[in-house]
């Protein structure tokens, strides 16, 4: 008897003991004489429960977590056994945590070989393209169109009128330029659907190329994700060597294929006009817009450029419909959003659901609160750029539309919670502070308006005219919002703002706060 | 996990900027090369990528000096990065870091006397789940906290 074992080689997973769990039951496993079949998957994204091992049964994979390498025998005897073990979950399928999620972009993450074209195609990889071949580029663009998908990055761009423009501006070379340089802290869907799942990304952006028309893809990732890198790489051999890149795609007539970037630390990369400088081989400084991307991109060609989830959305599109992506979610929200849930959470990761649960839902009842045990006081929404929100405002849905009326956003999709020892003028200072680091520097509110505005921060802590102070920044944020170039200097004010209107308390003078 | 560098070499850096010379967009990919045989990108090789790639040398230098991975020296035998953004922030980062900063005598950003470890902020690991993070030389941790810190400084020390 063969015991097929599988262990997570998800980065989130190997910074928790991952490899040396993996090591542990293969020797375990030797000194036992037991012939094992160790595959290593992506991660389902239960972090709290990383180094989760799961076991093939005939009633389906059964998970263990989070182990230690020195549970490796004890594992493994009640594997043979099929008996009880402390760290035993149950069925993987079963657990609450991920039952209760929709998982379309995730449902092969940590199930599948993530270096195996074999394991993709036979978990359903590829429908989406043979379909898309089918139905040729108009009818896969009314697809993408009804889907109601939009720009999974955080602006929400409906992403079939980015491609249609691109599909109807001729050109001589058109470019997908997948964006990958995924900063924005308490986010890592990118990075697991790059470690876990790397095919669905490479069909997405292949039916994108047939959809409108181009033939080389480019995947810029950040340099902070090394095993993103080496995955996406070996992944884009395998399908070369597959035949679904190169010159004929699939059999068809169609050529594409695609090259990874890396990027070398800086934020505003992931600013789409600043990423294309990059893969220019510039500096990464914001283009004024208009031109559109979509009709002079990369290289001053026409360029679809869109997000990894935005790209791996498509797949499950074109193999089961438009339609049925939008059957999910409320509003002009349409379909899923793979939710992270990060920072001071105690059942952190990634949740995958259709947009319209409520953030309050998500920290509390998802999260389970903080590690901490503490209260929950702020939750940070979107990224570095996005609005901290106070319990009050734990009703909101999750929708664009309706973090947008409530001054935030929701961004990448990224959720970073904290306890009640936050000191919310410190996250205002931070946000002023990372913008002044990572400003480009091409727009004046932005490079200079970070600067003053951590300065001008210090002055209220320190009791210099407060309330003449409070409202500069308050003016300042404004400058900031209307007068930067892009999303960095635009919208560094809604962390700070956020953190002013709903947590006055914490910008009082510190000699007063230490008084009180 | 220790990368053993080259030193300086002219003949080494012209062979390298030759390899990627030709493909589009090539700048970053070569700076990326040079720092990963030398460990940093070293000033002669500015005026090569230059004239390889048809630009001017400020063009260059500008392009070396935007990206925060560039060095324009060695760093020390290991580096040690400790994650600074809101989650790991969340999660007591911000502690971690002085911590390392005392045990190191040096700030954040900077290398020890000795050349032995470098200690440099890093904006996102994308462990956001299991943080607060860390990377040492490559590898990376979660579930940081002051025993697991002082578990990496010892080892980078030694």
């Amino acid at each position: 008897m063969t015991l097929r074992v599988f262990v997570s080689r998800d980065a989130g997973a190997v910074a928790v003991g991952a490899d040396e769990v993996a090591q542990a039951i293969a020797q375990a496993a030797a000194a036992r004489g037991l012939a094992l079949d160790l595959v290593r998957t992506g991660s389902r994204g239960l972090y709290w429960l990383e180094p989760m091992v799961e076991l093939a049964t005939p009633a389906g994979r059964v998970a263990f977590g989070p182990v230690s390498p020195a549970d490796a025998g004890s594992l493994l005897e009640a594997m043979l056994a099929d008996g009880k073990h402390p760290l035993r979950l149950g069925l993987a399928e079963e657990i609450p945590w991920l039952k209760r999620q929709t998982r379309l972009i995730f449902a092969r993450c940590g199930v599948i070989d993530p270096r195996s074209l074999e394991d993709y195609r036979a978990h359903g990889g590829y429908q989406g393209l043979e379909r898309a071949l089918s139905l040729g580029a108009a009818s896969t663009l009314a697809e993408v169109t009804a889907s109601g998908l939009r720009g999974r990055g955080g602006a929400g761009f409906p992403t079939g009128i980015k491609w249609k423009t691109v599909a109807d501006t001729a050109a001589d070379q058109k470019y997908i330029v997948c964006n990958a340089d995924e900063g924005d802290s308490g986010t890592f869907a990118d990075r697991m659907i790059m470690e876990g799942d790397p095919f669905v990304l490479i069909e997405g952006m292949t039916i994108a190329a047939l959809t409108v028309g181009a033939s080389r893809g480019y995947i810029y990732i950040r340099s902070e994700y090394p095993h993103a890198v080496a995955a996406m790489n070996a992944a884009i051999a395998a399908a070369r060597r597959g035949g679904y890149l190169g010159t004929r795609i699939a059999g068809s007539r169609h050529a594409f294929d695609i090259e990874v970037r890396v990027g070398a630390g800086a934020y505003v990369c992931g600013e789409e006009t600043s990423l294309l400088e990059s893969l220019e081989g510039r500096r990464g400084v914001v283009r004024a817009k208009p031109p559109l991307p979509a009709h002079q991109g990369l290289f001053g060609k026409p360029t679809v450029i869109n997000n990894v989830l935005s790209f791996a959305a498509v797949p499950f599109i074109l193999a089961n419909g438009g339609k049925a992506y939008a059957d999910f979610g409320i509003g002009r929200s349409r379909g899923t959003m793979p939710i992270q849930l990060a920072g001071n959470i105690r059942h952190g990761g990634l949740f995958e659901t259709a947009f319209g649960i409520t953030l309050g839902e998500l920290v509390d009842d998802v999260g389970g609160g903080t590690f901490t045990g503490r209260p929950v006081r702020a939750a940070q929404v979107g990224g570095p750029l996005g609005a901290y929100f106070p319990r009050a405002l734990f009703d909101t849905p999750f929708d664009y539309e309706a973090f947008a009326a409530r001054d935030g956003l929701i961004g990448h999709g990224g959720i970073v919670v904290f306890d009640d020892s936050v000191d919310m003028a410190k996250q205002a200072r931070f946000a002023f502070e990372f913008c002044a680091i990572e400003s480009c520097g091409k727009c004046t509110p932005c490079r200079i308006g970070s600067t003053r505005g951590a300065e001008t921060i210090d002055k209220i802590l320190r009791g210099e005219r407060v309330d003449n102070h409070l409202a500069l920044v308050e003016d300042l944020c404004n400058t900031m919002k209307l007068g930067s170039l892009c999303a960095l200097g635009g919208f560094t004010p809604y962390p700070v703002m956020s953190a002013l209107k709903h947590f006055p308390e914490d910008f009082k003078p510190q000699h007063l706060q230490a008084a009180e | 996990m220790i990368t053993a560098y080259e030193p300086w070499d002219e003949a080494r850096a012209a062979e390298i900027i030759a390899e990627h010379a030709t493909i589009e967009g090539a700048t970053l990919v070569i700076l990326h090369a040079l720092q990963e045989a030398f460990g940093y990108v070293p000033e002669p090789a500015i005026p090569m990528v230059a004239s390889a790639l048809n630009l001017s040398r400020a063009e260059v230098y500008g392009v070396f000096t935007f990206y925060h991975d560039f060095r324009k020296a060695p760093a020390g035998k290991h580096v040690l990065k400790l994650c600074r953004a809101e989650a790991c922030q969340a999660a007591g980062g911000d502690a971690l870091t002085a911590r390392a900063e005392t045990r190191l005598g040096i700030a954040c950003g900077h290398t020890t006397a000795d050349q032995r470890v470098t200690l440099e902020p890093v904006y996102c690991l994308g462990l956001c789940a299991t943080a607060p993070s860390a990377m040492l030389d490559g590898r990376v941790v979660g579930r940081l906290d002051a025993a697991r810190l002082d578990a990496l400084i010892a080892e980078a020390q030694a």
